[in-house]
């Protein structure tokens, strides 16, 4: 990014100037600048400051909630969104299709409706909720129901990465593993999972870095109690309503800072994973 | 038209594409740009349609410098190498499309368009596919065209990249022959950029051969064959024991009759013949 | 991070291909029974009943009381408030898609592979962090509150900064859309027109958008449903003023606080509509794409 990007540049195709020029514009305008005033809110702070404010214990324990829930959902999602992606690729059954296309729906439908529809479920006197109470398992309002949540809003990444992963392998490689005498599950283990482990590490991420932010969903099932089932947004959002900025903001850093280091810590072991085999002979092209 | 190109020189970052390139396209002349893969000659190709730049030398289409003409303005016609028919648009369309974007006061008649269209569409022997789109068609069909989308806006000079390189080889072999009969009908200057020596010899009128950016030959195939100018040439153009043969003169007696065969006289390409029969 | 959906046609469209025909890629019996029954049963339990709860929660109480909460004039200007700011909202972002989308698909340029990075930066920034953004430059205490306060401009607590955020969230996903699918394009197609004599913009016009218009649609329905459905962000600048700065999923979020449960259900129901209206336009735009992919790689 340094004089050559400016540097005037022959074109046959027109509108480059105006087109980078708009894009970045917009995007400073509409992103880059005001997420810079969380971090320039925050330098008005000390770093005792800032450190009183994310170690309250209160706030830790909501870090440990988002950050927590959000990993253990995205984990069970990488597991049954895989399962699910084989079964709509591999296996045919009635309304199939109809399941295809519903995948998508916590893409489609407000965090804040689902957040209710799960709450109505899960309460203790929902249609699932009352078969759980009575033998003790309470979902909503407590961590658990958090978990649910961020289940929800995460399932279609993992399914969404790895199913065009699944739909373009060539079955050869199934075909010579079993000529060669391998098991059904040798061959998945040793042939199949290798291949889609980058796509699931990327359905992985993306469902954690949606699960990590997300309040619409969580807030009515969580129940919200302090040191329980209170999450990191919502601190963002509580001391909001106590015009405490610099404390929201605070909050907000710590949270941008350590999603970014986890997404950077996967993107590396994604990287990792590819050097290992520098060549991915399952795609096609 | 005549082209020429003057001092072109073009780099991409460290690697130098055309090294100080000079030569002149008399008018009405079948052009090869004959080499190794690398050595320049598409990107020549590109500067004089004026879809790149060169980094210094210019380029004078009919003695007049172009270097500030736009390709929209350079009347070039350009076929490339995997055709970029538009996927979307009938075969008709395709051919339409530089009819129907000219300046509204330039721009023919719907009539006109649909004769003009369907005539050059007869040239290239396929006005039946009008109404197809280019995912229906072969690689020679959409070659072809290609190329009658490329001469409907009557350009002064017809640039081809690799024009057969995407083809099969029966394929390759016959529109070779279809495009020197189609240039001796139409004398429009023409430039072909080609890997294949034998398509060189065989179809131009003179062959320019380039590598590393620089221009090692230019003649007619009689030329390169006989008097190969350095040892890249006679190496490229395969006159070694294994190369090809090719017919340049020859004379038979028997029985009293001479049969004196030389080449066409109306081309100066050569013909490839088969020592084995 | 971008966006997991995306257009793609798999391998297999033209001929299906019957995995439990050979025996290399079939599962024994009981195994399939069991990964079908699993993953069905997380689907249901996941997705399929919270779906069917909204429209029988919404019921509960009969059609009177539904229709009610519907036409109530909160919920009306709720409405109004969703359909203003994806209004507003969808458009700017498309605009921006497709330069975006133009000049990184069709030129070479340093810096490009993390000017996408930026692009992407709203998908991985909570949308509670997206609210407090614009709090934080228009808010009482922000750079340019006590001037728009001089001015009598109301950003924060008002129609602004509802769509100001909602611009944040949606921000990416035209682009996201639109870069892969003109990279895939080349710029031949483009090329070819120009030496015809066509104008840039008749090259954009004629050329390039016919040639993405599905992946641009695409891009379009998932950026509407997302600001339609907003939550987090809008809700820290909207300050719930009931009828006047609540969009519909902030009414919800009243009416469920309130105990009004099925009044807050009937409004989740309209946007529970919107989402399966989505869904059904998105597969139907998937069925196309697939149809002409195939029919231009035949």
């Amino acid at each position: 990014m340094s004089a050559t990007l400016f540097k005037r540049r022959f074109h046959v195709l027109p509108g480059f100037h105006l087109a980078l020029g708009y894009t970045i514009g917009y995007l400073s305008l509409i992103v880059l600048i005001p997420l810079s005033a969380v971090l320039l809110k925050t330098m008005t702070l000390t770093f005792e400051q800032f450190w009183t404010i994310v170690s309250a214990p209160r706030v830790v324990a909501s870090f440990k909630l988002s950050f927590g829930a959000a990993l253990i959902a995205a984990a069970i999602n990488a597991v049954f969104g895989l399962m699910l992606a084989w079964c709509l690729v591999r296996y045919s059954f009635p309304g199939k299709k109809l399941i295809d296309a519903l995948v998508d729906l916590p893409f489609a439908l407000p965090t804040a409706v689902a957040g209710i529809a799960l709450t109505a479920l899960y309460a203790p006197n929902g249609w699932i909720g009352s078969i759980l109470e009575p033998h003790g398992i309470k979902v909503a309002f407590t961590p658990t129901g958090v978990l649910v949540a961020l289940i929800f809003i995460g399932l279609p990444f993992v399914v969404r990465t790895v199913q065009p992963i699944l739909e373009d392998l060539e079955t050869e490689l199934e075909e010579a593993a079993a000529s060669l005498g391998a098991q059904r599950w040798q061959t998945f283990r040793l042939v199949l999972l290798p291949i889609l482990t980058p796509a699931l590490l990327t359905g992985f991420a993306l469902a954690f870095a949606r699960a990590v932010g997300e309040s619409g969903s969580v807030i009515f099932i969580a129940g919200n109690m302090p040191m329980v089932s209170e999450i990191a947004p919502l601190m963002i959002i509580t001391k909001l309503e106590q015009y405490d900025y610099r404390g929201a903001t605070a909050i907000a850093l710590a949270m941008l800072v350590l999603s970014f280091a986890l997404l950077l810590a996967i993107n590396a072991l994604q990287g990792w994973k590819a050097s290992q085999r520098t060549r991915n002979p399952g795609r096609k092209s | 038209m005549s082209i020429e190109v003057k001092n072109i020189r073009k780099s991409f970052g460290n690697f130098v594409a055309l090294d100080d390139v000079s030569l002149e396209f008399p008018s009405g002349e079948l052009v090869a740009l004959l080499g190794p893969s690398g050595c320049g000659k598409t990107t020549l190709l590109r500067i004089i349609a004026g879809l790149e730049a060169a980094d210094s030398g210019t380029v004078l289409l009919e003695g007049d410098d172009a270097s500030d003409t736009h390709v929209r303005e350079r009347q070039v016609g350009f076929v490339f190498q995997h055709y970029a028919l538009f996927r979307h648009m009938s075969v008709f369309e395709n051919v339409a499309f530089g009819l129907r974007v000219k300046p509204r006061r330039q721009r023919p008649s719907e009539a006109e368009i649909q004769r003009k269209v369907h005539e050059l569409l007869t040239l290239v022997q396929l006005d039946f596919l009008a109404d197809r789109y280019p995912a229906q068609l072969s690689g020679g069909q959409r070659q072809r065209i290609a190329l009658a989308r490329a001469l409907a806006v009557e350009p002064r000079v017809l640039l081809l990249d690799e024009p057969f390189g995407a083809l099969d080889a029966k394929v390759r072999k016959e529109l070779r022959q279809w495009l020197r009969r189609l240039h001796d009908e139409l004398h429009i200057t023409s430039i072909f950029v080609t890997h294949d020596q034998e398509e060189a010899l065989e179809v131009a009128d003179r062959v320019v051969l380039m590598n590393h950016g620089r221009i090692e030959q230019t003649g007619t195939p009689r030329e390169v064959v006989e008097q190969p100018g350095t040892a890249f040439v006679a190496d490229f153009v395969n006159l070694d024991d294994h190369g090809p043969a090719w017919l340049v003169e020859a004379k038979i007696r028997h029985r009293g009759y001479v049969l004196h065969a030389v080449n066409d006289a109306d081309s100066p390409a050569l013909s490839r013949i088969d020592l084995a029969a | 991070m971008a966006a997991a959906a995306a257009l793609h046609v798999p391998a297999g469209t033209l001929g299906h291909f019957d995995y439990q025909a050979s025996p290399a890629t079939r599962e024994a019996n009981w195994l399939r029974w069991t990964l079908l029954t699993l993953s069905l049963a997380f689907f249901a339990f996941f997705l399929l009943l919270p779906l069917v709860a909204v429209f029988v929660e919404a019921l509960r109480k009969g059609w009177g009381t539904y229709l009610t909460a519907l036409t109530d004039p909160d919920a009306l200007s709720a409405i109004r408030l969703t359909l203003l700011a994806a209004a507003i909202s969808v458009p700017l972002n498309l605009v921006f898609g497709i330069a975006a989308a133009w000049a990184i698909a069709k030129f070479e340029f340093r810096g490009k592979q993390f000017l996408i990075t930026l692009i992407d930066l709203p998908f991985s920034v909570s949308p509670v962090i997206a609210g407090l953004v614009w709090v934080l430059i228009f808010g009482a205490q922000g750079w340019v509150g006590p001037w728009a306060a001089e001015h009598d401009l109301k950003v924060i607590f008002a129609v602004p900064g509802i769509v100001l955020a909602t611009i944040f969230v949606t921000f990416p996903f035209v682009a996201r859309e639109l870069i892969p699918l003109m990279e895939a394009q080349g710029r031949e197609e483009e090329e070819a027109a120009i030496v015809l004599g066509a104008t840039g913009w008749q090259a954009f016009w004629r050329v390039t958008l016919p040639n993405v218009k599905w992946g641009l649609l695409y891009g379009v329905i998932l950026c509407n449903a997302r600001a339609m459905g907003e939550f987090g962000a809008v809700s820290v600048v909207s300050g719930h003023i009931r009828g006047l700065t609540n969009t519909l999923p902030l009414h919800v979020e009243i009416l469920y606080n309130e105990y009004n449960f099925a009044a807050a259900f009937a409004v989740a129901s309209i946007l529970a509509l919107l989402a399966l209206v989505t869904l059904a336009i998105k597969t139907f735009i998937e069925y196309q794409h697939a149809r002409a992919m195939a029919a231009s790689t035949e």
